[in-house]
């Protein structure tokens, strides 16, 4: 720390100072940025080199990347923030890919005038978060806008991981016959978000299931390595990705309303609001398709996992050429969920 | 249309005539300026913020009653 | 959630449907119209047509504020942003509602215009007290549900001197427009469209009572019933339609006696006869002009009234071409007759209101519809 100290004259003042156009410069202000508010928090060797890259060796086999955008809005609420979320969406899309997910780049586009304070508990929230997920950020970048150019922050996370031998998971391996099981209650994530945001306050018990879910899916890819897709419902929720699934695999599915775990508050709020928990965002759940005799499996080693303890069979694939997603409502009829259609608003109507 | 629910009263603000609403765990503050004689524990319908009526339990019960003898009285007709 | 999850059991809805099985005369066809766009909902959302007798069909009504609204009033509220700069308040339903030039609320919001999505009328007088130096408009819409909201926002504002608030007086009255398809042509001499029942709507009627049905119900014999919305309320509205129609009877009953009395709620309804009058005419998409069917801002408080305040030339604006929604509200014509449906006009692009409204006819028949006609075996079918 004394060595930070000695090559600039003044600390950085985090309390109460905030982003300005210097900062993503290239200067030395930039320099100090980097060096007593990121580096500070997200401390690893790799990081601490201080190249503008990270070198590192990997196994052999097959790597996968993914990279992700951050703009929630707003930038902290229960359960997280845009740091711990940018944290665990990336490591999440890895995730998916059945592989394990080993490191993460972050690229921030600071608004002048963000308050370094606020900057400060979102990178701590972020090497928090990395360091739980033991998935180090490794590299990154800052660069400044102009006030009224950006919302704050934004945040993109880029990540790679390696897939383990035998696993082949893709949106496409979906076939008839096989079960659909979700990790757990639908729509936390988005009914938190909306319930933070200002014209619509109501106070619940819910928060954001933000969490990294590469754990879980090496348990589960432990015991069933032949697990036909996975996905994270994330925008636009289980209704969205499903339907996304259902046309990449040329399938059709039925799901049965009562299986699907949404938490009462997030059932009165969406109630409320006029919306639909099935198109509402999960930042913490995990989409599984599988053969049908591996679903009890699936859903043993899913419910063991503490990120997986409400896992359910919701439905199963069919046959139907023209990808459409069906359910049994829980009153005895049926109803297609279809794709969402612009964005979820609250109605009155 | 009017999306509108019953919700329980837990608070009453007589001063600014508001009263903040229960529906589930979900907790909500409304206008009571389109009802009158509201109590705690009540139930109000909700629509847009406001509460437009109360719910009378007797005619709940009674609803419920009805849907369940609907299969009944079709045994009763000849 | 009490009194909403008992009227959605499962084992009720099975034994209204059987009771409906039994009651239903096989020889005839029973077309009800559910006038109120929640009803429409709820049939969709829980599939309430699966478990009818398919001599019994659900008719859809223009009880949607938002698909009847026409596309010049959308136009002034996007001119009062886009040349007064005014903040725009509006409920979440206008949103996405097509207007003239390809804009609607949300694209002129995108391009930088200053409107809010508000839950209520009190959120809208918060934004005008925070802004003192800034014209606030709330853009107002809905039937007589939503109307004395407004009533209570108008006479606060003025109570309270709040004097950068307004109000873009939207509301039209539910009867006039039952009047109005019961009246029309296709209805009475060429009967083309056929509607013996009405459910008459759950939330207006909590408002104006059970008492205005009894002309309609008197003049052009149909069975009214006022329904709630939960789908066990729409089955037992459904059997009570059906009883009247085989014994031969015509009369407002009320299905929803847990809110709805006969009277309706007077304190509202003086609030609103207090704030608003009747407009001698106004036009509705769909219906064309119909007299006595809407309200504006009375002269008392007329300094509250955006059409007053600003200048708001009437726009005679027209619908895109070939969209067929007029047609559509009218029961006249399905979505499928339509050669903008499902080619030009989805629920990601929506050319008129009937596809944006999540109760428009479109909407619902983009999912539904569209599954029905595919020959895609029914979830039940497959699950058994």
């Amino acid at each position: 720390m004394s060595a930070v100290l000695k090559r600039f004259p003044v600390r950085l003042d985090i309390r109460r100072g905030s982003v300005d156009m210097t900062h993503g410069s290239g200067g030395r202000a930039m320099a100090q940025l980097i060096e007593e508010l990121f580096v500070r928090h997200l401390d690893n060797e790799l990081l601490r080199q201080s190249n503008d890259q990270a070198a590192f060796a990997v196994a052999a086999g097959r790597m996968v990347m993914s990279t992700d955008g951050h703009v929630v809005s707003p930038l902290f609420f229960p359960g997280g923030d845009i740091g711990s979320l940018a944290v665990h969406g990336t490591i999440n899309d890895v995730a998916m890919s059945g592989a394990r997910p080993l490191y993460l780049s972050a690229g921030f586009i600071l608004e002048e005038g963000f308050p370094l304070a606020d900057l400060e508990r979102v990178v701590a929230s972020m090497a928090r978060a990395a360091t739980a997920a033991g998935v180090p950020v490794v590299t990154g970048d800052t660069k400044v806008v102009e006030k009224g150019k950006g919302d704050g922050v934004f945040i993109t996370t880029t990540g790679i991981g390696i897939v383990p031998p035998g696993v082949d998971i893709s949106g496409d391996h979906a076939r008839p016959g096989d079960a659909i099981l979700v990790s757990g209650s639908m729509g936390d994530h988005g009914v938190t978000i909306m319930s933070s945001r200002e014209n619509l306050q109501f106070e619940t018990s819910i928060e954001s299931d933000s969490a990294p879910l590469h754990e879980l899916v090496a348990d589960m890819v432990a015991a069933v390595p032949r697990i036909h897709c996975l996905r994270d419902p994330t925008r636009g929720g289980l209704a969205t990705t499903l339907n996304e699934l259902a046309r990449q695999s040329g399938v059709g599915m039925v799901l049965r309303e009562d299986a699907i775990p949404v938490k009462p508050a997030v059932t009165a709020a969406c109630e409320l609001l006029g919306l639909d928990p099935l198109y509402i965002a999960n930042e913490g759940k995990l989409v599984c398709i599988c053969a049908r005799q591996d679903a009890q499996r699936v859903l043993e080693v899913m419910q063991m996992h503490p990120l997986g303890g409400q896992g359910a069979i919701i439905g199963e694939v069919v046959e139907d050429q023209h990808g459409f997603v069906q359910m049994e409502t829980g009153f005895g009829g049926s109803r297609i969920v279809d794709w969402l259609a612009g964005e979820q608003l609250p109605r009155i109507c | 249309m009017c999306l509108a629910l019953p919700a329980k009263v837990v608070a009453i603000d007589a001063v600014n005539d508001t009263a903040t609403v229960a529906l589930g765990e979900v907790r909500k503050d409304i206008s009571l300026a389109l009802v009158e004689d509201v109590q705690v524990d009540d139930f109000v319908l909700i629509h847009v913020g406001y509460a437009l009526n109360k719910v009378s339990p007797e005619e709940a019960e009674r609803t419920l009653q009805l849907f369940a003898e609907a299969g009944l009285a079709q045994a009763v007709r000849p | 959630m009490k009194y909403v999850e008992e009227f959605r059991r499962h084992d009720l809805a099975q034994q209204l449907a059987d009771a409906i099985g039994k009651a239903v005369d096989p020889d005839r066809q029973y077309n009800l119209m559910e006038f109120c766009g929640g009803h429409t909902h709820a049939i969709f959302r829980y599939g309430v047509q699966d478990l009818m007798p398919p001599n019994v069909k659900f008719v859809h009504g223009p009880g949607c504020p938002v698909c009847v609204l026409p596309i010049g009033r959308i136009d002034n509220a996007i001119q009062l942003v886009e040349q007064h700069d005014v903040i725009l308040c509006t409920y979440g339903d206008m949103l996405r509602v097509p207007a003239s030039g390809r804009k609607s609320l949300l694209r002129v919001k995108a391009a930088g215009g200053d409107i809010r999505m508000v839950y209520s009328t009190q959120d809208a007088l918060a934004i005008a007290r925070d802004n003192p130096g800034r014209e606030v408009v709330f853009f107002a819409i809905g039937f007589e549900t939503t109307t004395p909201p407004s009533a209570v926002a108008i006479r606060q504002a003025q109570a309270g001197g709040l004097g950068n608030f307004s109000v873009f007086c939207n509301h039209v009255l539910t009867p006039a427009a039952i009047q109005n398809i019961l009246e029309s042509p296709e209805l009475r001499t060429m009967g083309s469209i056929s509607i013996d029942g009405f459910f008459g709507p759950s939330h207006v009627s909590s408002i104006i009572g059970s008492r205005p049905y009894e002309f309609f119900a008197e003049e052009f014999q149909r069975p009214v019933v006022i329904a709630g919305f939960e789908p066990l309320d729409v089955m037992q509205s459904a059997l009570m339609l059906v009883r009247q129609l085989n014994e031969g009877r015509h009369e407002v009953e009320n299905e929803y006696t847990r809110v709805v009395t006969r009277a309706g709620n007077i304190k509202a309804q003086t609030l609103v006869a207090e704030v608003f009058e009747l407009r001698r005419s106004f036009e509705w998409r769909g219906l064309g002009l119909v007299p006595y069917s809407a309200l504006r801002i009375k002269d008392s408080f007329g300094g509250l009234d955006a059409e007053r305040r600003f200048d708001m030339p009437a726009i005679a604006a027209s619908d895109v071409k070939g969209c067929e929604c007029p047609s559509i509200l009218r029961g006249v014509k399905r979505p499928t007759d339509c050669k903008l449906f499902g080619t030009v006009c989805t629920p990601d692009n929506p050319m008129g209101s009937c596809m944006v409204s999540s109760e428009g006819a479109c909407a619902a028949y983009w999912s539904y519809g569209r599954f029905r006609q595919s020959g895609t075996p029914d979830a039940r079918e497959s699950a058994a």
